[in-house]
């Protein structure tokens, strides 16, 4: 690179970036009631980052991302209910947070009264914003990342003569503010950054090509795991795919990677969210109350982790957040809400609107080697295709990839394979978690061995 | 009728904002004062309508707007790029500067005198938002709604899904292409929930393209989908286990064909096969499929929604034989995998948005009808699975793995269609079971028009399309052994 960027730089400015965006919402909120909204919401964003990519050793790609954004959403309010329109823009000139507050407020006229929509109760908005150390601008010069990523990618190309090709490695930095307002006269803004470094190579046999990837993500860049462990494990994890066998369809015990068990406590989630039950859209239906996971697990919220991927302090209706079970001892204690779906409820907010925020699994945890054990003989998956998952049924079949396991040994790759069962049975059957937890998103646990799914093989 | 296309999008992105052929020049320039092999442009204006239907009442809906520009830069196989989100001089000059940071300073990149490019018309080139207005739109959604709920007494929840989208682009680069696309697309989507005896299954169904939205009402289209969506649901209220372990497999006509998208098309885009990492790399005129299968990808047809007048790249659309009687013709190109592997762009340059690189993506992907009667076909098969909807696929290009999911299926046993079987995911690697394809029927199908195709964090509308076939073993996942 002859030429050093100009948007380089380590300094963000987030006291400014938030004053602004709060200025901004304030006057679409304005602009709002001035056109006569009952009610209304507002929220704005700004975005920054850099994404270097590099491939064989030399860049491949260089993209400066720059995003804004505001949206508004107006309430009319009806003896039958209120009635909502919304709309967003990235334009913030006058002109065009009048005519976006325009299109909301017609939308509005058109949407049918609903009893339970408008803005959450008021004595419920967060009042307190503590720091979540959630800010550590950076954004590297060009030649910084590119040094990165390719060291992160060297790492995986010498690492094993197996390895005959790269899909290249990247460094993403990315910096970000936002703020929410609402006619309760709540008003907040918050900043975040987010680094990520990841890698995926290609490694060939005589059977074929085979490839894998790794990943590393961080609020500060600081906690990212080093170049050379990123392209290191990318490779690994290729070349242990390398000279897959055939097994045989059967009933086996099957024990999922971190990522993986991360998606299905994900599904757990999303059957007692409070949407899913207003739209009997669930396999556990009214399950308050019941038990619909294994009796030694407890799923729990904890917000305000400092530094944490999902940590926040409000919801996305402005509500305070709380550290809270969802799930505890196997049995449900509370369904995932937001304002909207606990009114169709009948319920309280649980401020999850949005999602929840840093979900942690308290269950019975063995270390890893222990957890292949107990596994015995059987499968452990360290990939999943598709979308074969039926939260409505609960019904479960997907594609696989991962390893035979032999009196708790992995022996050797297995592809071209499905898993299938219910979640209902998969949650119930879960017998521990792996010490191995994945802190990387929102959703924190380890591997996690499930009794016995059904596989099907070519 | 494309200088028309190209005439709106000029006046709406570079008259309205106040920009000149004057400004455009000076943009090029400062791009291109680097020594690029390609500098481009990509303004776009696109505004969104939806409106949804859930418990009988449309209670929500959302109108967005966006504008902006996205400048790439290219140099051998590096690209620098960055956009605005506003279309102003500034900010354009930004990018530009920016951008061309990828290639060495102190020499000009050549730029080439734009010339207009010229294709003809697929679409109607007009915003489909207001083809209805708000309280048509609203009665559409419940009139849907009411059809679905008297198709059955056993319906319990009906949503209904309205959007339309207007794209309007114009293109700029250093080789000399200036073109614009005006592109409406509009999408009618109804899922309904059903119970019986304590069990509930859902339906969906849905359509669209490029079109007017009245086109939704012409001959009930739109009621067509709410019986369509309470009709699967229904059959799946019955459904059982199905089968583990591989089998002959009949794929229905039309939508299945998300087999061809993921087990043949992603793997033949230009850029996994510039980088030797698809499995059908360096294939070009081996058998990669039984030789009863001819698969094209046509960008060029009449209305649907994976059709384009231009790429994004400013190229003419047009149709592309990728497999030809089982044997591998080419891959879908943009411009700068073309460039380096030596031949031209297929007009596959697609960007979900100006914020977005272009990359090969594909358009409408089909395979071509063949002779079989599609009754035959099954009559032909002892014992198997008749999968005629399917959700979503995903492919793992390098292996060649992919898997699909059937959303409503049935046992085959003694050559009929027989009782329904419960979702499962079908798994294979792509050259493997298209040499397996056995036989190809006569009643090829293009899908409704509600695909989504996802690469790289990338969005944008795609088609399928088959007749029904014949695949002799494919793994079936399902939890009966």
């Amino acid at each position: 690179m002859s030429e050093k960027s100009s948007n380089a730089s380590t300094e963000y400015d987030n006291a400014g970036i938030e004053a602004h965006l709060s200025e901004l919402v304030e006057r679409i909120m304005a602009e709002a009631r001035s056109q006569g909204a009952d009610s209304a919401e507002a929220s704005a964003s700004s975005d920054r980052g850099l994404s270097v990519n590099v491939r064989r050793g030399e860049i491949e790609t260089v993209e400066y991302t720059q995003e804004r954004g505001f949206g508004v959403t107006v309430y009319r309010h009806t003896a039958e209910g209120v009635c909502k329109g919304s709309a967003s823009t990235a334009d913030d000139r006058e002109e065009a947070i009048v005519e976006t507050v325009r299109a909301a407020c017609n939308i509005a006229k058109y949407t049918q009264p609903d009893p339970c929509s408008g803005l959450a109760d008021a004595q419920l908005m967060a009042t307190e914003f503590p720091d979540l150390d959630l800010l550590h601008p950076w954004i590297p010069e060009v030649d910084t990342a590119e040094a990165m990523a390719v060291a992160c990618e060297g790492a995986a190309l010498g690492h094993d003569s197996r390895i005959t090709n790269t899909e290249g490695a990247s460094v993403n930095a990315h910096v970000g503010s936002r703020a929410y307002s609402n006619s309760h006269g709540f008003i907040a803004a918050s900043s975040g950054s987010r680094q990520s470094m990841s890698c995926m190579v290609i490694g060939q046999d005589n059977d074929g090509m085979q490839r894998d990837y790794w990943y590393t993500v961080a609020r500060n860049a600081r906690d990212l795991l080093s170049a050379e462990e990123v392209g290191l494990t990318a490779a690994q994890r290729t070349v242990a795919r390398l000279g897959s066998r055939p097994i045989a369809t059967g009933r086996y015990p099957v024990m999922l990677s971190p990522n993986l068990a991360i998606g299905l406590v994900g599904n757990a989630m999303s059957a007692i969210s409070g949407s899913a039950q207003y739209r009997k859209s669930t396999f556990l239906m009214d399950c308050v109350g019941k038990t619909v996971i294994s009796p030694h697990i407890t799923l729990r919220e904890d917000p305000l982790i400092p530094g944490a991927m999902g940590s926040a302090s409000f919801d996305g209706d402005g509500v305070a957040t709380r550290a809270q079970a969802f799930i505890e001892n196997g049995v449900v204690n509370n369904y995932v809400m937001g304002t909207y779906s606990a009114r169709r409820l009948g319920l309280a907010t649980t401020a999850n609107s949005g999602g929840v925020h840093n979900l942690h699994v308290d269950a019975r945890t063995l270390p890893f080697d222990d957890l292949l054990k107990e596994l015995g003989t059987g499968l452990f998956i360290t990939e999943l295709m598709g979308q074969g998952v039926n939260l409505l049924t609960g019904d479960y079949s997907r594609g696989a990839a991962g390893f035979w396991v032999e009196n708790g040994q992995i022996v050797h790759p297995v592809e071209e394979i499905t898993i299938a069962s219910t979640l209902q049975d998969m949650l119930m059957n879960i017998v521990a978690f792996g010490d191995d937890v994945d802190l990387r998103g929102n959703v924190r646990c380890g591997s996690v061995l499930l009794e016995e799914m059904m596989v099907a093989a070519g | 009728m494309g200088a028309s296309r190209l005439s709106i999008a000029y006046d709406q992105l570079i008259t309205e904002s106040g920009l000149t052929d004057a400004a455009l020049d000076t943009a090029m320039g400062e791009l291109m004062s680097h020594s690029l092999d390609l500098g481009e442009l990509y303004f776009q204006h696109t505004r969104s309508e939806s409106w949804g239907l859930e418990d009988g009442k449309v209670k929500d809906g959302a109108f967005s707007v966006d504008r902006g520009v996205g400048v790439r830069a290219v140099t051998g196989e590096k690209t620098g790029f960055a956009y605005a989100d506003s279309i102003e001089l500034p900010a354009l000059l930004g990018a530009a500067r920016a951008a061309r940071g990828i290639a060495k300073s102190g020499q000009n990149g050549s730029v080439r005198a734009p010339s207009r490019v010229t294709a003809e018309s697929r679409f109607v080139a007009i915003d489909p938002i207001g083809g209805l207005d708000e309280a048509a739109k609203v009665d559409l959604l419940r009139r849907v709604e009411d059809v679905a709920r008297k198709a059955d007494p056993r319906v319990i929840e009906v949503n209904v899904r309205l959007s339309c989208n207007a794209d309007t682009s114009l293109v700029l680069s250093s080789d000399g292409v200036m073109a614009g696309d005006i592109r409406p697309l509009i999408r009618l989507d109804v899922s309904v929930i059903v119970e019986d005896k304590g069990r509930r299954e859902r339906g969906s169904s849905g359509g669209g393209g490029r079109r007017e939205l009245g086109w939704l009402l012409d001959d009930e289209r739109c009621y067509g989908y709410a019986r369509e969506a309470v009709r699967m649901a229904l059959v799946n209220l019955d459904a059982v286990d199905a089968p583990a372990g591989p089998m002959p497999v009949v794929l229905g006509p039309g939508w299945p064909a998300v087999l061809l998208h993921e087990a043949v098309g992603h793997g033949l885009e230009g850029d996994f096969n510039r980088k030797g990492s698809s499995s059908y790399a360096n294939r070009v005129g081996e058998q990669v499929a039984s030789s009863l299968c001819t698969i094209v990808d046509d960008g060029t047809l009449a209305d649907r929604r994976g059709s384009l007048t231009t790429d994004d790249e400013g190229t003419p659309t047009q149709r592309t034989t990728l497999i030809e009687n089982g044997i591998l013709k080419g891959y879908l190109q943009d411009k700068l995998n073309a460039g380096l592997m030596n031949t031209t762009s297929t007009g596959n340059a697609r960007r979900q948005s100006y914020a977005h690189l272009p990359m090969p993506r594909m358009t409408n992907t089909f395979m071509l009808a063949g002779d079989s009667d599609p009754e035959e076909i099954l009559a032909s098969v002892k014992s198997g699975i008749y999968a005629v909807n399917f959700g979503g696929g995903q492919v793992d290009i390098t292996s060649g793995r992919f898997v699909f999911s059937s959303t409503e299926a049935y046992l085959i046993e003694d050559g009929k269609a027989t009782v329904p079987v419960r979702g499962a995911t079908l798994i294979g690697n792509g050259p493997d079971v298209m040499n397996r394809v056995s036989m190809v029927g006569n009643d090829l199908a293009l899908d409704s028009g509600v695909g989504v195709c996802g690469k790289d964090g990338q969005s944008v509308p795609v088609g399928v399309g088959q007749p029904t076939l014949l695949i002799d073993e494919v793994t079936v996942g399902g939890t009966q052994a």
